[in-house]
């Protein structure tokens, strides 16, 4: 009882009962969304497995996007960079059509993401050096990014007929589980290492709390802030070549969109204040889980991609809501207030 | 000389004066190059094509000028066409009734908005975040297909042009204009525009004052949906249409423009005249690309976003310098902008 309240207490306590309920709808609703089947060469097969690989680059954003929430900023030019992203490596290989490789693939793929962290230092530099609010600073990545992954393309879908691009998001032969799940989880693995070896995790959440505090405290802030966005970026990047890999092609307009909403809410729900300070990395992983099967969940549902903001829009109100000091004080009053008169009734009672 | 110089910079309209500079010197640069320029239909159609933004600008300035902003103006302005057109085409109800009507949810909309974001404490970017995609996401479920208007009173606005002797003006031109004026006036000569400043200059110090803070803030907001409304019906005379992916990345352009013109980010600099000629800029960019012909559209979004960055990095600038710059003539600059960065 006691683990169970402290459990109730703790920032994971949400995401993971979203995540939940949201499982526990579909297992009802969905015919064998829990069943797993293993096929001939080795592979798992399932609805689950769906899942989990579908929320990879969405997992990989919100690592970023969680260092980026707790200094009390936020990346919303995510999408774009992804968009970015994906049409660098895919005009790099190139869509010829016998299936040869314009430039080496492990080439294309470093220089895609090498593009992601200039996009990231690019807005590292606006936020941490100009000192440009993060919102407005990355406002403009995100509407002229598009323009510039437009430009790249030269307005065109290139599909990439090279096969071995098609295992980022693929499976590997011999392996049970795609590849980008393995990035995914390499990603987390880098960014625990992170948090438990350094001191960045520190700094980061005292720049959140207090950026002045943290400066006369000895942190160099310039340099945290932009290793933020650098380190945003760089998810972007990684992101931007699995889903590009996903469809095999870029496409400037598709690529990535909605997926800074999805990166805030999955951060937020994972426990993260919007106002910066401390920060969740687990409860980021399990919120994009989340959101990923709330996705697939509504798309199940019927609701076409261009309607699901809808819904996520009101999570991410009510989640705010959630997090908002004054609405708890507002709660916490009309409680107090209830349970006054009820002790007041009580009382004329005893009379 | 020198002094005069820096006391020019220091004021809080140099921004406004670079940007009519820049103006000027661009539709210069376009009367030099194109002869098709030289035409005054040239400059009205500025007007024309860009009233939407014009109208939508003016909101955002008003969400700037507290320090706050709005997102989702864009979105509103797409919904607010998809909404008349939907109501035109698919029920009979009267033109000025269905009018009224998405003015009206535009405004409640803004309303909404700002008291979530008032009342909680909320930070406006993510509110308004939220605002953009739901509204996007309800364009999408009314119909996600285009719907053409058909109704002949809005064809017939639409198509009207107002005789200016050496050119004519659009409906949606002169509704801009309106807005610049009313808004303008609001800003400059009432208690409420002197009320938004303060709140833009510290928030607190305004609460202090005995200011109606909440009931402002939740005012403005309720203004830049009011104006989101009113700009979708200018973009709905100019396209007659509703179609989901109207007006996308359209609070960037407003942003910008109102930036390029003198507004602060941190809030309590605004000038809802600047505002106009940020958005004039734009306009003759897109004359530009449309005159020369062989550049993509999408040259105007990286042009756009490059200047936005230049003119913030110099607000920015000035911001840090002011201080330095006004403390030859004045002992309060220096004390006005703030303690200095580093120990």
């Amino acid at each position: 009882m006691k683990s169970l309240k402290r459990f109730a207490g703790s920032s994971l306590f949400l995401p993971v009962v979203s995540l939940l309920v949201l499982l526990l709808f579909n297992a009802c609703f969905v015919d064998g969304f829990l069943s797993l089947q293993v096929t001939e060469d080795g592979r798992l097969y399932g609805r689950l497995i769906d899942i989990l690989t579908r929320s990879s680059s969405l997992i990989i954003l919100a690592l970023g996007m969680t260092f980026v929430i707790a200094t009390s900023g936020i990346d919303i030019s995510v999408g774009a960079v992804v968009a970015i992203s994906a049409a660098v490596v895919c005009m790099l290989i190139g869509g010829r059509g016998d299936g040869v490789a314009e430039t080496p693939m492990a080439l294309a793929m470093l220089a895609s993401v090498c593009v992601g962290i200039l996009c990231g230092a690019w807005n590292g530099l606006l936020v941490a050096k100009f000192k440009i609010q993060a919102v407005v600073a990355t406002l403009i990545l995100m509407t002229a990014g598009r323009g510039v992954a437009q430009l790249l393309t030269e307005g065109q879908i290139i599909t990439v007929y090279y096969k071995p691009f098609a295992y980022i998001s693929g499976v590997l032969p011999g392996m049970p589980l795609p590849t980008n799940l393995f990035i995914a989880l390499l990603m987390v693995l880098l960014v625990v290492f992170l948090m438990k070896r350094t001191s960045i995790g520190l700094f980061v959440q005292s720049v959140g709390i207090n950026p002045t505090a943290a400066r006369f405290a000895g942190i160099n802030v310039t340099l945290v802030l932009f290793l933020v966005y650098a380190f945003s970026g760089f998810c972007a990047g990684v992101s931007g070549l699995i889903e590009s890999s996903l469809i095999r092609a870029a496409d400037a307009n598709n690529a990535g969109l909605n997926m800074e909403m999805d990166a805030i809410l999955a951060v937020a729900l994972g426990g993260t204040l919007l106002s910066g300070g401390k920060f969740y990395v687990g409860g980021s992983v399990i919120g994009a889980v989340t959101i990923q099967t709330l996705t697939t969940t509504m798309y199940a549902l019927g609701v076409s991609a261009d309607q699901l903001p809808v819904v996520k829009a009101i999570a991410v109100v009510v989640i705010c809501l959630i997090q908002s000091k004054k609405a708890q004080d507002m709660f916490d009053r009309f409680k107090a207030r209830r349970a006054k008169k009820h002790a007041g009734g009580k009382a004329v009672d005893a009379l | 000389m020198k002094r005069y110089l820096n006391r020019l910079i220091a004021s809080p309209y140099f921004s406004f004066f670079v940007t009519v500079l820049l103006f000027l010197a661009l539709y210069g640069v376009g009367m030099a190059m194109y002869k098709g320029f030289m035409r005054p239909q040239v400059f009205f159609n500025l007007f024309i094509d860009n009233a939407a933004l014009i109208i939508v600008t003016v909101g955002i300035t008003f969400t700037l000028i507290i320090a706050g902003i709005d997102l989702s103006v864009g979105a509103v302005l797409a919904l607010v066409c998809m909404v008349l057109a939907w109501l035109l085409e698919n029920t009979g109800m009267p033109l000025p009734v269905a009018v009224g009507l998405v003015l009206f949810m535009g405004t409640a909309f803004g309303a909404v908005q700002g008291f979530i974001i008032t009342k909680f404490d909320l930070q406006p970017f993510i509110i308004t975040l939220a605002g953009m995609f739901f509204c996007r996401g309800l364009t999408a479920v009314i119909s996600r297909d285009t719907i053409i208007i058909t109704n002949p009173t809005w064809v017939a606005i639409a198509s009207y042009r107002i005789d200016l002797g050496i050119g004519f003006l659009s409906v949606g031109a002169i509704v801009a204009l309106l807005t610049i004026v009313v808004s303008a006036a609001l800003l400059g000569f009432t208690r409420f525009g002197r009320t938004l400043f303060a709140i833009g200059g510290s928030e607190s110090s305004a609460a202090l004052m005995g200011l109606p803070v909440f009931r402002s803030k939740v005012l403005v907001y309720t203004v830049a949906g009011f104006c989101s409304s009113l700009g979708g019906l200018a973009y709905s005379l100019t396209m007659l249409t509703g179609y989901n992916l109207h007006g996308l990345g359209m609070e960037m352009d407003a942003i910008a423009s109102s930036v390029i013109g003198g507004t602060l980010l941190t809030g309590g600099v605004g000038f809802i005249p600047g505002a106009l000629v940020g958005v004039l800029i734009q306009g003759v960019i897109l004359t530009f690309i449309s005159f020369q012909g062989t550049l993509s559209a999408w040259w105007t979004k990286i042009v756009v976003g490059a200047l936005l960055c230049v003119f913030i990095i110099m607000q920015a600038f000035i911001t840090e310098q002011k201080g330095k710059l006004s403390s030859e003539s004045s002992m309060e600059g220096n004390e006005a902008a703030g303690p200095p960065e580093k120990p």
